[in-house]
């Protein structure tokens, strides 16, 4: 199966979850909590034209405050650490957390350190973990599939 | 190295030179800690060699003393000087060198950061790495201070520049972007549209990574050297990996050579496409950024046919190579021509677009003189006519015996830094050509078991320029590790580019330089 018949397997699914849960997209805010810029690299390629995640209803935006979710890369660190609870505290509820990439998973390489935080679970609550390093942008759709799940168990929750 | 240069030093600095000693391509002097300044002085200007990194080592288990090193290479005769100083834990003090040599500002200032030795005089000794949070006293490169240690956060406050007069005011922008980018505070201060200061702010993405390299084994080491800077993953790589094999005195096979230098201009060529589509973007001309977008992602996908990963990571080894690529020659020289002919007729639509044109002549201009001054490396130095290229001027891997081009244009502006990025693609997609038309059969590596004790500079042009490692062995663990990459040395170019230049030109300039904050941050 090539790359393109992959994503559009996938990409349609998603589109479908979307739609059901949402109306029309989900909207992403990336917050780079101290990466090594590799996770940046793959979250650009899902815009190229190859994946063009907007067609599935995906729309990277450019303000927390008009995110359904955050997309976080990197191990937390001492210095982004702040930044990152802010822009949190600016994420509308309800709101979904994925964590991308080793590190942000559990600190990665990088560990917890005096300089790194050690994965971003243990600042602001995670819905989804996206290992790899960097993950593939296929990777990167599934676990965003994932997360929509999430949300549609939370919010059926909190209306039972 | 030519003995005229030792000679000369040792002629005018006679007597303050405690100690000498060479190492491959690699000359230490010992001078006296009041002289360092004259000495790196007479280096800079008389020998017109840049400098290309100061680190500081902490020796106090073994010497008794902190040391700072003063690396400047000598480009014509592939060979650097290091001059070394030694200090007092008591006096923990050194003569600042930035009002001669201006690029040594950053370096001083994260050496009082992360060893607390100060830089007396020094025209701007706020903090660089260590935010106005983190407590005094508390020097994270220090052999006794535990990595594992959490630092209580402290009140402290970080002072910006200040522009005063009618009509001025400041915009704050970072660490969280608006676009898909890493974190760092831009502080401009504008009056209108035209901005009159650029003041960076980073270290958001500081890891610790010189650390963490002192506390792993070197194996590993590798592949934390591929996660400094994600996208320049081969060079970090590289770099490190030629460090410890000078140190250990190892050849590696002829076919890894190769194979690392396929690697390399694999990781120029995707790296430079996604610069390109960068830049068309931020001029909004969508056309020629989704051509370039889907070139850079059929490198990609190319990269992980051949090596099993999208940023050819996991490939190099200290000794060579994990995995021989030899059958993918076919594929690879494939994808290369066509590639070549789809990026020949997108750039002669981009350049003959008068709209992209309009954008990008004139702007971000960046002068030869501070591009000089500031030791601006890579494409945005040799857009600024620095003829400089480590692959020619140092050669490792198979660089020695294959045939390319430095490209250097003067203009300094957006437009150069795009056409020298353009040019160095035919020369990537060339040398790949060359190396596999050359490439004979052999091992991909030699198995090096014990690393003995020693130091030595490993070096590889990265895609953004001149990436350097220092490393210092003990007992088959890393002492020291000193990381410079080339972002270190281009980010405050960007101060410069910018000025007179309008806000919304900012987003172009900066993807014109590439700049790397983890690089940079470490």
């Amino acid at each position: 199966m090539t790359v393109e018949d992959e994503l559009e397997i996938m990409g349609q699914r998603l589109n479908e979850k979307i739609k059901n849960i949402f109306g029309r997209s989900l909207h992403i805010r990336e917050v780079d909590a101290g990466s090594c810029n590799a996770c940046e690299v793959e979250v650009t390629a899902l815009s190229n034209p190859i994946y063009d995640i907007e067609r599935f209803g995906l729309h990277i935006v450019a303000s927390p405050r008009h995110a359904d979710m955050l997309l976080v890369t990197g191990p937390v660190t001492r210095n982004m650490e702040l930044a990152l609870l802010k822009t949190y505290n600016a994420t509308p509820c309800p709101k979904l957390v994925a964590a991308m990439g080793s590190c942000a998973c559990n600190g990665g390489i990088f560990g917890d350190t005096y300089a790194s935080g050690g994965g971003v679970d243990k600042f602001i609550p995670v819905d989804v973990y996206i290992p790899g390093c960097p993950p593939r942008p296929q990777a990167v759709i599934f676990g965003l599939m994932v997360a929509v799940d999430k949300l549609d168990q939370k919010i059926r929750k909190k209306e039972a | 190295m030519k003995s005229e240069y030792t000679d000369s030093i040792r002629k005018e600095f006679g007597s303050v030179i405690l100690d000498e000693n060479v190492s491959h391509n690699e000359t230490y002097l010992t001078v006296k800690r009041e002289s360092a300044v004259k000495v790196c002085d007479y280096l800079y200007h008389h020998f017109d060699a840049p400098i290309v990194s100061i680190f500081a080592t902490d020796e106090r288990r073994t010497d008794g003393c902190f040391k700072i090193h003063y690396v400047f290479s000598l480009d014509k005769e592939d060979a650097f000087i290091i001059i070394k100083i030694n200090i007092d834990e008591k006096s923990p003090v050194f003569g600042s060198i930035t009002h001669k040599i201006p690029s040594a500002n950053w370096y001083e200032r994260e050496i009082q950061d992360m060893f607390g030795l100060v830089p007396k005089g020094h025209p701007d000794p706020r903090r660089l790495i260590n935010f106005e949070d983190w407590p005094p006293d508390s020097y994270p490169l220090r052999k006794d201070f535990d990595i594992r240690t959490k630092p209580p956060r402290v009140k402290g406050e970080y002072v910006y520049r200040r522009v005063e007069g009618e009509g001025v005011y400041e915009i704050p922008v970072g660490p969280v972007h608006a676009g898909v980018i890493e974190p760092g505070h831009f502080r401009f201060s504008v009056a209108g549209e035209p901005i009159l200061n650029l003041e960076i702010r980073h270290s958001y993405t500081h890891k610790g990574v010189e650390k963490l390299f002192e506390n792993i084994s070197i194996d590993k080491a590798v592949f934390l050297a591929e996660r400094v800077s994600g996208d320049n993953s081969v060079a970090h790589a590289v770099a490190f990996c030629q460090a410890i094999e000078k140190i250990a005195g190892a050849k590696i096979p002829k076919r890894a050579k190769y194979t690392r230098t396929i690697l390399l201009e694999l990781e120029r060529l995707y790296n430079h496409l996604g610069d390109i589509a960068g830049i068309a973007t931020d001029v909004a001309y969508a056309f020629g950024a989704a051509h370039a977008n889907r070139l850079k992602e059929e490198v990609m996908q190319l990269n992980e046919s051949v090596t099993g990963s999208r940023l050819l990571r996991g490939m190099n080894t200290i000794g060579g190579v994990r995995r021989d690529i030899g059958g993918s020659e076919e594929i690879i020289l494939e994808k290369l021509s066509s590639l070549n002919l789809d990026f020949s007729e997108l750039m002669e639509l981009l350049f003959a677009s008068p709209s992209v044109a309009d954008r990008i002549e004139t702007t971000g201009r960046l002068y030869n003189d501070i591009a000089k001054g500031l030791h601006v490396v890579g494409p945005a130095g040799r857009a600024s006519g620095i003829v400089r290229d480590t692959r020619r001027d140092h050669p490792y891997a198979a660089y020695g015996e294959l045939a390319f081009d430095v490209p250097v244009l003067k203009s300094g502006d957006v437009n150069a830094r795009t056409r020298v990025r353009s040019d160095e693609v035919y020369e990537s997609i060339s040398l790949i050509e060359q190396a596999f038309s050359r490439i004979s059969d052999g091992d991909i590596k030699v198995n090096i078991r014990e690393i003995p004790d020693g130091y030595a500079l490993g070096y590889a042009e990265a895609p953004r320029g001149e990436t350097l490692y220092w490393v210092k062995t003990s007992k088959n663990m890393i002492e020291r590790c000193k990381v410079r990459d080339p972002s270190f040395c281009n980010w405050l170019a960007i101060e410069y580019a910018v000025l007179d230049n309008i806000v919304p030109d900012f987003p172009i300039i900066n993807k014109s330089l590439s700049l790397s904050y983890s690089g940079n941050d470490m």
